[in-house]
C-alpha cells in the first residue's frame, strides 16, 4: 500500500517549520516537510528583525538556545532629505531589560536551527525537493506531486511563501497584484565585532535598529532599514512594488544611493558584503489576503498573505510562526473528527481570529490605503529638515524671528493637506 | 570594501547552485510588451534589460527568486516557475 502522511507542508521557512513542530511535538507521526532549499531557509530573506512578544508562548522550549543575533536596545527613526536627516533615537534601559521584545535575526541561520529542532521532535524533512503541483480529487486536495512522485495525505499546509504557487494551484488565490506588495532587498555587510559596537555605542549583545524614511526611496512608498548583527550590519531597502515599476529609479540604484549617503557611509566603512538577497513581502493587509482554507488544504504565513506594514514597523514573521502553530492545532482538531473537508478546517480562521493574527490584521486593514501617499515619503520627512535648518541655522547676520517662520511651512494648502493625512492615518 | 560594488559583483559574492534550464522564461510574443518593461526597474538583480531592438531581454544568473518580477508583471507575460529543488540561491545569511 503506498504511504499517506498525516501531513505534508510544503515549504520549510518560518509558518511550515511552526506547524511541522507544533505536529510532530503532539504526536503525530508521519509529518512531511518540503523545502526545495538545501536546507531551511536557503531561499529565506528577513530585514530583520522577529519580536518575540507574541509568539513566546506558543514555542515555550524554543527561545532559549535560538540563534539569534542581538537584543535590539536602539530604535532610531531617521528622516531624510536630500542633504540633511533628522533621527528619532528611543533607547533606555527599558528596552535593555529581559525579556527583551526583538532580536535581529539572519534567516539561513535561524530556519536552519529550527528545522533541526523539529527533525528533532520526528518531523521528516526532506530538503532540495520543490513541489510540482497539489494532486486534487473531486475538489479536494489529496496530496502533492514532486520530483516526479506523488504523495498522498489528510492534510496538505501551504507554507511556501508569499508567491505561493501551492495556493494557486488549489484554486485557493491567484497570481498577487503590485499594490499589494513591496520588494525588500538587502547587503549583509560583515565587520568585527567591537567595529559594530564602537559604531553603534552597543554594550555586548545589544544591538540597534534604524529605520530611514523619505529620500532614501525617492518619495517611493517604503524606507530603507538597518540593524546590528553580531558581526556584521544588515542594510536595505522595502520599496512598494508597483511605485517601483514607475520608474525613475531601478531598484539596484535606490541601494547604492543609500550606501553612499555619509550618513550611511560611514557606518559600513572597510566592511565586506558577504551576501545580496532580496525577497517579495506581501503588504496589503486583510483586504489582500486570498482564502486560508479549502478541502485538505490550509495555508499560512506569507503564503497567505500574513505581513503588514504599518508605518514603522514592517512584521511578518510573528504571523508566520503563529499561523503555522494554528494550522498545526485545526490539523491536530480535524483529525480528532477524521474530517479534513473545509468545513472541519475552518477551525483554522477562528483561531486566528481569537489570536493576534486576525486581531492585529482587522486592526490595521485600512493601514496600506493610509499609508499609500507620497507625502509621508518626500514631504513630511523634507519639511521636518527645512525645519530644524531654520531653527539651527545661524546667519552671518541677524537671526530671523522662530516662529513666524515655522508658521511659514505651515500655509492654508499644507495644513488643509495636512488634516486630510491625518484623517486618513487616524484609522490605522 | 562595502562601498558600491557594481551588481555583477555583488551577486558574485552569493552561492548559487547550476540549474540546467532557466526557471523564468519571457512567454513567446511578449518580449516588446509594454507592461514587461517594468521588470527592469523592479528586479532587485536587475536581470531585465532592453536590448537595441526595444525588446526585454532577461538573464537568469544571479536569480534571488524574490517574486518581483512575477508579481509586476503577471504569469501571463512571464512563465515563471522556482529552480528546481537544491539548484538556484542558496543563502547563507539570508
Amino acid at each position: 500500500m503506498e504511504e499517506k502522511f498525516d501531513a505534508i507542508i510544503v515549504g520549510g521557512g518560518l509558518s511550515g517549520l511552526a506547524a511541522a513542530y507544533t505536529l510532530a511535538d503532539a504526536g503525530l507521526e508521519e509529518v512531511l516537510l518540503l523545502e526545495r532549499g538545501d536546507y531551511s531557509g536557503a531561499k529565506n530573506v528577513t530585514g530583520g528583525r522577529l519580536y518575540l512578544n507574541p509568539v513566546r508562548e506558543l514555542f515555550p522550549d524554543l527561545w532559549k538556545k535560538a540563534p539569534f543575533e542581538r537584543f535590539i536596545a536602539h530604535e532610531q527613526v531617521v528622516m531624510m532629505a536630500e542633504d540633511r536627516s533628522v533621527t528619532i533615537d528611543y533607547s533606555g534601559s527599558e528596552l535593555a531589560q529581559e525579556p527583551y521584545q526583538s532580536y535581529s535575526i539572519m534567516r539561513a541561520k535561524f530556519d536552519r536551527w529550527f528545522a533541526k529542532q523539529a527533525e528533532r521532535k520526528g518531523v521528516q524533512l526532506v530538503t532540495k525537493s520543490r513541489v510540482d503541483d497539489v494532486i486534487m480529487e473531486n475538489g479536494k486536495v489529496t496530496g502533492v506531486r514532486a520530483g516526479g512522485d506523488e504523495l498522498r495525505t489528510d492534510v496538505v499546509i501551504a507554507c511556501d511563501g508569499v508567491l505561493s504557487l501551492t495556493a494557486e494551484r488549489a484554486g485557493l488565490r491567484k497570481p498577487g497584484r503590485p499594490v499589494d506588495y513591496a520588494v525588500g532587498y538587502k547587503e549583509i555587510i560583515e565587520l568585527p565585532r567591537e567595529v559594530i559596537e564602537a559604531r553603534f555605542n552597543l554594550e555586548g549583545d545589544e544591538g540597534a535598529a534604524r529605520l530611514f524614511m523619505g529620500e532614501v526611496t525617492q518619495g517611493k512608498f517604503g524606507g530603507g532599514f538597518l540593524y546590528t548583527n553580531k558581526e556584521s550590519i544588515s542594510l536595505g531597502i522595502v520599496v512598494g512594488i508597483k511605485d517601483l515599476m514607475e520608474g525613475e529609479t531601478a531598484a539596484p540604484d535606490l541601494l547604492d544611493i543609500f550606501k553612499q549617503r555619509p550618513e550611511i557611509a560611514r557606518l559600513i566603512k572597510d566592511g565586506n558584503t558577504a551576501e545580496y538577497s532580496g525577497h517579495a513581502v506581501p503588504e496589503g493587509g486583510l483586504k489582500a489576503m486570498g482564502r486560508l482554507f479549502g478541502d485538505g488544504i490550509l495555508v499560512a504565513g506569507d503564503a497567505a498573505g500574513m505581513a503588514m506594514n504599518i508605518g514603522i514597523t514592517v512584521r511578518g514573521m510573528e504571523y508566520a510562526l503563529a499561523s503555522g502553530y494554528y494550522a498545526a492545532r485545526a490539523v491536530l482538531k480535524a483529525r480528532e473528527k477524521e474530517n479534513f473537508s473545509a468545513a472541519s478546517l475552518a477551525v483554522y480562521k477562528d483561531m486566528l481570529d481569537q489570536s493576534f493574527v486576525m486581531q492585529d490584521f482587522n486592526s490595521f486593514k485600512d493601514a496600506p490605503q493610509a499609508l499609500d501617499n507620497p507625502r509621508f515619503f518626500n514631504q513630511y520627512p523634507k519639511m521636518v529638515g527645512d525645519m530644524m535648518k531654520d531653527i539651527y541655522e545661524i546667519p552671518a547676520g541677524p537671526k530671523k524671528k522662530i516662529y513666524p517662520t515655522m508658521k511659514g511651512y505651515l500655509s492654508f494648502g499644507e495644513l488643509w493637506a495636512m488634516a486630510g493625512d491625518m484623517r486618513k492615518v487616524m484609522k490605522i | 570594501m562595502s562601498e558600491v560594488l557594481g551588481l555583477k559583483e555583488k551577486l558574485g559574492r552569493n552561492v548559487f547552485k547550476h540549474n540546467e534550464h532557466p526557471h523564468i522564461v519571457i512567454r513567446a510574443g511578449k518580449q516588446s510588451d509594454p507592461r514587461l518593461k517594468k521588470a527592469v526597474y523592479v528586479c532587485p538583480a536587475g536581470l531585465y534589460s532592453i536590448n537595441s531592438r526595444g525588446e526585454v531581454e532577461l538573464t537568469i544568473d544571479g536569480c534571488l527568486e524574490c517574486g518581483t518580477c512575477r508579481l509586476a508583471c503577471g504569469p501571463e507575460l512571464l512563465d515563471w516557475n522556482y529552480p528546481p529543488g537544491g539548484a538556484g540561491v542558496q543563502f547563507r545569511f539570508g
